[in-house]
């Protein structure tokens, strides 16, 4: 047993080599109780192995980890009666009706046979599906499903939640909605483990790790990662056309790092306010249409292409 | 063990099978056709085989023996030749099968010179039914030279030639010799294998195909709960399946039943046992529903087809065959089949070939409980 109750996940040194491929190298962090903790990162960048190593689906090569206070090497099967989780597939039968789906699940759980009639009403009028208990689940939109996939994967009121990447394919609305029940969750006391790639999504996470390519590259809260991990200031450049434009940018004065963000560059600057007519001027130089250059605040994305562009030449320490 | 999670899994079975039509049409159709089709398309007796007959003597004697062709359900008289081309012609073009030509002094050397033959032409193409045929031919010649001896020596009123030493036979068992009743049983014992290690093959590789069994073994249902929550519907379809065989056969094929149902059932859920676990370790293995399904019937339907005494009897194949053929469960359960069905033996004179079905049921439990893992590599 792990003798820090504070913490309900652990993770030590944690290796998973599939072959002479390194899916994931050496990580390590904890999880508060009660806490969104986000693991963030692009697709193949070692989120899903992580969490199918934490729920006793794979065996790590070497290194530690605890789930509930059980160790994921020895004690996998009963940390499953402590999980819920939810694969990045859809993984729910669709030749089955919502409340069949939800009747297995209770049954696998082992739920109280007097408690599960009124848990499977819960988990139906969570996922919004009052009315359509007899529906095929296969025949439902993608949004309800993943609250169906949810409900089943947490019908015996687990400490501790794995989500797999739950909204990807899902619609901006279903999205939201699907972001408010897990911080509900959070707020009754569970560890909600989420993984996800869209950016915008590690802005509900109370705290996130971002991981690239089997590495864990920074770790904090939201804020505290936009402050730390931004080494200066960041500029938004609309120009046409975009792809001179990106190299000219490169090659301006004061530029220490550029990338394309949708239809604009930013750029990353020691100072802004005396960086912008400079690049300007560069810019136009190089007969790039330059229609505007404005200061912004950091996203996420920001600080992710920040830390994995610049790996290897700046020493990733920016744990918290 | 929880009994709640192994019935949770049943009952999840059971629906998705009565929700699947291919899955209802193995269980529903498939032994109704593989029964009809060997019940009434192979057919191993030799009967109504086509014959050509040329008469060149014309006479009594020889249109007598001719009769005695005519009398017997096992020709059919279906050419009579005027010349010696014919009878070549309707055996080229495999019109008639056998020809019979009985010679031009036939009724003479028949009286006179104490002895005489006929000519047997044979279409040997098929060997099996041309060796049978000319048995036929043989025996009714036979008869006949009797007849005419008895005959003559009545003529002069001399004491009939008695036959020094002649065969009584009593066919046991199959009194009629039907091939019927040696093809249901083994029908009985292709439905199952087929049947069982099919429908079995896909229920694990179907869950990986679709994804769904990431998320079963994510909880904390044990992998002997998932074998044995599968396994028991297909075990209690397959069950079903025997009885209905086994009443069709009684029904419609007129096969005797003599055994005791007991000794049916015990034997084929031993057999079933042994075939499920085969289709599910395969389903483990495989984890395509495809390889599965294809991996299972080479397993099943071939060997039982052609190994297990189904329609090739064992003791006229090569040693080395024959050794092979014990490797099989449907060896045993064939021969406990015809046992059940036509002698109605006691139990105890086929105990050692339900003690090999137990093994190979044990055997084939044991791999398919070790193959499957709730991991994901």
């Amino acid at each position: 047993m792990n003798g820090n109750h504070e913490f309900s996940v652990t993770v030590e040194k944690l290796t998973k080599k599939f072959g002479s491929f390194t899916a994931v190298n050496e990580i390590g962090f904890e999880t508060r109780k009660g806490e969104v903790f986000g693991f963030l990162g692009p697709n193949g960048a070692g989120k899903s192995t992580t969490i199918r190593i934490l729920c006793g689906l794979l065996i790590p090569t070497s290194g530690k980890a605890t789930v509930a206070g059980l160790d994921v090497g020895t004690q996998s099967e009963r940390i499953r009666q402590q999980i819920g989780y939810m694969s990045q597939k859809f993984s729910l039968y669709n030749d089955l009706r919502v409340i069949e789906n939800l009747r297995f699940f209770g049954g696998l759980y082992s739920v109280a046979a007097e408690e599960l009639p009124k848990r499977v009403e819960w988990a139906v009028h969570m996922a919004g599906l009052e009315g359509r208990e007899e529906a095929m689940t296969g025949s439902l939109p993608v949004g309800w499903k993943q609250r169906l996939a949810l409900g089943c994967a947490v019908l015996h009121k687990p400490p501790v939640v794995f989500l797999d990447e739950p909204t990807s394919g899902v619609d901006p609305v279903s999205r939201r909605q699907f972001w408010e029940l897990i911080h509900q969750m959070a707020k009754e006391g569970v560890t909600v483990f989420v993984t996800t790639h869209y950016m915008d999504e590690a802005e509900y996470c109370n705290r996130l790790v971002l991981i690239d390519r089997g590495r864990i590259v920074a770790m904090g809260t939201p804020t505290e990662l936009k402050q730390k991990s931004m080494k200066g200031q960041l500029l938004l450049v609309e120009c046409e056309p975009l792809g001179p434009g990106l190299e000219a940018l490169r090659q301006a004065p004061g530029v220490e790092d550029a990338a394309v963000f949708g239809r604009a560059l930013h750029a990353v600057v020691a100072d802004a306010a005396g960086a912008a007519g400079p690049i300007r001027a560069s810019l136009e130089a190089k007969k790039v249409a330059v229609s505007k250059v404005e200061q912004i605040p950091p996203t996420l994305e920001d600080v992710f292409v920040a830390l994995t562009t610049t790996r290897g030449t700046r020493n990733p320490e920016a744990r918290a | 063990m929880s009994l709640r999670r192994i019935l949770a899994i049943m009952r999840k079975e059971f629906t998705q099978i009565r929700r699947d039509p291919r899955s209802l049409a193995i269980i529903f159709v498939l032994p109704l056709v593989l029964l009809l089709i060997y019940g009434y398309a192979v057919n191993l007796d030799v009967k109504h085989v086509p014959l050509c007959v040329f008469d060149r003597d014309g006479t009594q004697d020889s249109q007598d023996l001719l009769k005695a062709f005519q009398a017997t359900e096992y020709f059919d008289v279906v050419h009579v030749a005027r010349n010696y081309r014919e009878v070549v012609e309707k055996i080229d073009t495999g019109e008639c099968e056998i020809a019979v030509v009985i010679p031009h002094d036939f009724s003479q050397d028949l009286r006179e010179a104490g002895g005489t033959s006929v000519q047997a032409i044979l279409d040997a193409s098929d060997s099996n039914s041309a060796n049978i045929a000319l048995g036929y031919t043989q025996a009714i010649v036979a008869a006949y030279s009797n007849r005419v001896q008895v005959e003559w020596a009545q003529r002069r009123g001399l004491p009939a030639p008695a036959s020094v030493l002649d065969v009584r036979p009593r066919t046991w068992f199959n009194e009629d010799l039907e091939s019927m009743a040696t093809i249901v049983p083994g029908v009985v014992a292709l439905v199952m294998a087929v049947v069982g290690a099919f429908l079995t093959s896909l229920t694990i590789s179907r869950e990986w195909e679709r994804g769904t069994m990431e998320q079963l073994i994510s909880t904390p249902v044990k992998a002997l709960e998932i074998q044995i929550g599968k396994l028991i519907p297909y075990f209690l379809i397959g069950m079903v399946d025997t009885a209905v065989c086994a009443a069709a056969g009684v029904a419609l094929f007129r096969v005797p039943f003599r055994g005791s149902w007991a000794a049916l059932f015990g034997s084929s859920a031993l057999f079933l046992v042994a075939v499920l676990s085969l289709g599910y370790w395969m389903s483990v293995v495989a984890k395509s529903q495809l390889a599965a399904s294809q991996m299972a019937l080479v397993a099943t339907f071939l060997p039982t087809f052609l190994l297990s005494g189904f329609l090739f009897p064992i003791d006229q194949m090569p040693v080395v065959v024959q050794g092979i053929t014990r490797a099989l469960p449907a060896r045993y359960y064939v021969t406990i089949l015809r046992d059940v069905f036509l002698k109605g033996t006691p139990v105890r004179m086929f105990a050692s070939e339900l003690v090999a079905l137990s093994m190979y049921a044990l055997v084939l439990v044991t791999l398919a409980t070790r193959a499957f893992q709730k991991r994901l590599e």
